[in-house]
């Protein structure tokens, strides 16, 4: 099961930390996104510890940017890496539901480990 | 410095022209300038097309940019919806003219943290602004974010600052808004848009489809309240306000035949108006459309096109039974003068019906229109909007002066005047065929019941309908009354005979007198001959008694010359006296 998922998701992988790749798009150094900075750093510093690259991203300076991802709220939390992508929305106040968002419950952050 | 005052100046709202066909008459200039307009409407009214065409126009025609924000079709579908109305979108967004912006959202892909806003919305459409200086912006169904992003209040509250933000910016907007329940959106957004608002409406009444417009809201500007009808053509867009046609076409003096001499001597012996509207109504069978044919014979031998709308037969079937009367309009088809659109009315709504007729019109530039008959539209209770749609066909068609025919089916027992489109206000030359019950007998009558601006003649002509075209006989009018058909023909014949032996008379009565004269003569030659007769006796009987006195005087004289006496000579005087 492990393998075949693995398999799937074959990705190109450069440099140790990138098997966990995640974007934070925000507009400007706001409260929020501040806020949603280090709710994301505090969550994958407990669950994906040396495994993840957290990129933010200031639309603001790259307003294209905002086009190609589709991005429409802010802040917007996307996991390019693992596929499949998922979006996140909102400051990441709520832990849980961010665990839920990026698949990583007790049940399955294991999978990935 | 004396500072001098000025008068008021009344000043309208600055208006963005949309350039769509008839809505900046209603809306006496368009749309407001740098404010957000709301157009809603249920599903397939057409506010995609309607905001599209907004940007393309603006573009195209007033050099204002435009930026499509599209939360629905993704940037390839928009170009290829929008390439059969012509709109060539992927040369406008690389002149900088035009940009189409996709926002997507997929519910499924989003979760929610925390609270969050939609600034990556505004970065994306401050982007597109500033990439082509835009002025016009269209967010198509911006309420889809409802349903893509949780948290209604939060997507609530940045509405309405995206749409303060937009109106900051100066930029024109056009919003659409799919309709609730009850209210003009779904979400209430005409909450947030309070400058103008315009609703779009398709409806099905008897199983075809008709199109609404109409200007609930318009702060700051007057503006037409009434609906009006607009079409989606392969041409776009286009409302159809009674109101944007006025009444002020010229009129032409010219006269045309109506291929029927006796009815031209009716109406003052020229025929129609060139640019009037005719209208031939009649119970069924009467030869309305055979009116109509010998009209279009008679212009097609002028040179001119006919472009003839039928709604009941088929091009074949009318060519093959207008022969039967004499005319043969194969001929006229064949050299291009003659166009036949038929199509039945039920086809489509009748604002697709006045776009193509008026489409047609334009690309065949015909100088006659024929209208067979306008009531096949009238179908439950449209009679007012048929008027509507035939009074702007007219108003389009005396601006183009040409000349329109309509025939109208009217049914028996009714008021033959009370047309039943109620048109009659539309008309300029109207006759009135009828039919004339005498005698077991179904005759048809022909009469002028209006001709404006012309002398007619206010006789009933019979009509007949020949196989060498159409007839008008005199009808009838005598001491029983008017008479057509076999009863006219008999009181014809009855009157001849009549004639003849009053003649007959006549000439006896002559003859007789010429006898008596001949007589008369005889009488007085006998007369003459006995006088005569009678007078020469008289004088024979005079000279012999003359000659009997000559004789005694000789006699009494030759005695008394033999008595020798003298005084004898008195004796005999005195004898001769006695």
């Amino acid at each position: 099961m492990k393998s075949k998922i693995n398999k799937r998701h074959k990705f190109p992988v450069k440099g140790e930390n990138s098997k966990w790749y995640l974007r934070l798009f925000v507009a400007g150094q706001t409260q929020k996104a501040i806020k949603a900075f280090n709710n994301l750093k505090f969550i994958c510093e407990e669950k994906l510890s040396g495994q993840y690259r957290i990129e933010v991203i200031d639309l603001l300076k790259n307003p294209q940017l905002a086009r190609d991802n589709q991005i429409v709220a802010i802040p917007t939390l996307i996991r390019n890496n693992p596929l499949p992508t998922k979006n996140i929305i909102g400051d990441l106040s709520d832990k849980e539901c961010v665990l839920v968002g990026l698949d990583l419950t007790e049940h399955n952050s294991t999978l990935y480990m | 410095m004396k500072k001098t005052k000025t008068p008021f100046k009344r000043n309208t709202l600055p208006k963005s022209p949309t350039s769509i066909q008839g809505l900046d008459e209603i809306t006496g200039g368009g749309l407001p300038k740098g404010r957000p307009t709301l157009v809603c409407g249920s599903a397939g009214c057409g506010k995609t097309l309607f905001a599209m065409e907004f940007l393309v126009r603006g573009a195209m025609k007033y050099n204002e940019p435009g930026v499509f924000v599209s939360f629905e079709e993704s940037e390839s579908e928009l170009i290829a919806n929008v390439a059969s109305l012509g709109f060539d979108l992927p040369g406008m967004i690389a002149d900088k003219k035009m940009w189409l912006e996709h926002v997507h959202v997929e519910k499924s892909e989003i979760s929610q943290s925390g609270e969050y806003d939609l600034e990556g919305l505004f970065i994306r459409i401050h982007h597109a602004i500033e990439s082509i200086k835009a002025k016009r912006v269209v967010l198509d169904t911006i309420e889809s974010l409802f349903s893509g992003l949780p948290n209604p209040l939060i997507l609530r509250a940045e509405l309405r600052r995206l749409l303060h933000w937009l109106k900051r910016k100066g930029v024109t907007t056009i919003i659409t808004a799919e309709r609730g329940n009850g209210a003009f959106t779904r979400e209430g957004l005409e909450e947030y848009v309070s400058d103008c608002v315009i609703l779009l409406d398709h409806r099905v009444s008897d199983q075809s489809s008709i199109r609404r417009l109409r200007i609930v809201k318009y702060r700051g500007s007057t503006h037409g309240t009434n609906e009006y009808p607009f079409l989606i053509d392969e041409d776009g867009f286009s409302v159809l306000p009674v109101t944007s046609l006025g009444l002020n076409y010229s009129s032409s003096r010219e006269r045309i035949s109506t291929g029927i001499s006796r009815l031209d001597t009716m109406l003052s012996g020229k025929g129609y108006f060139r640019g009037s509207t005719v209208l031939v109504s009649g119970t069924a069978g009467t030869g309305k459309t055979s009116i109509a044919s010998q009209f279009i014979e008679a212009a097609c031998k002028r040179g001119e096109r006919v472009l003839f709308f039928t709604y009941e037969e088929s091009p074949a079937q009318l060519v093959r039974n207008m022969c039967s009367i004499g005319i043969n309009l194969e001929p006229w088809v064949n050299k291009g003068l003659l166009h036949f659109h038929a199509v039945r009315p039920t086809l489509y709504g009748l604002e697709t019906h006045l776009t193509t007729s008026i489409k047609l019109i334009n690309e065949f530039k015909p100088a006659i229109v024929i209208l067979d008959p306008i009531n096949a539209f009238v179908i439950g209770d449209n009679q007012v909007e048929v008027k509507a749609m035939l009074l702007r066909l007219v108003d389009f068609l005396k601006l183009k002066k040409i000349t329109a025919f309509f025939t109208s089916l009217t049914s028996a027992g009714d008021n033959m005047e009370m047309s039943d489109v109620y048109v009659s206000s539309l008309i300029d030359t109207w006759l009135l065929l009828r039919d004339i019950e005498v005698g077991g007998e179904r005759n048809r009558g022909l009469y002028v019941l209006k001709s404006r601006g012309m002398e007619h003649s206010n006789q009933i002509r019979e009509f007949k309908l020949t196989n060498r075209g159409i007839e008008l006989v005199d009808v009838y009018v005598g001491a029983d009354g008017v008479l057509t058909g076999s009863a006219r023909l008999s009181q014809e014949t009855k009157d001849k005979a009549e004639q003849l032996l009053r003649k007959q008379e006549i000439v006896r009565k002559q003859y007789g007198i010429e006898r008596k004269r001949e007589a008369m003569q005889a009488n007085i030659l006998l007369l003459r001959s006995e006088f005569e007769a009678e007078e020469s006796e008289a004088l024979k009987v005079i000279g012999i008694e003359k000659a009997r006195i000559e004789r005694f005087t000789q006699d009494a004289a030759i005695m008394a010359k033999s008595r020798r006496g003298d005084t004898n000579i008195k004796q005999t005087a005195k004898v001769k006296k006695i």
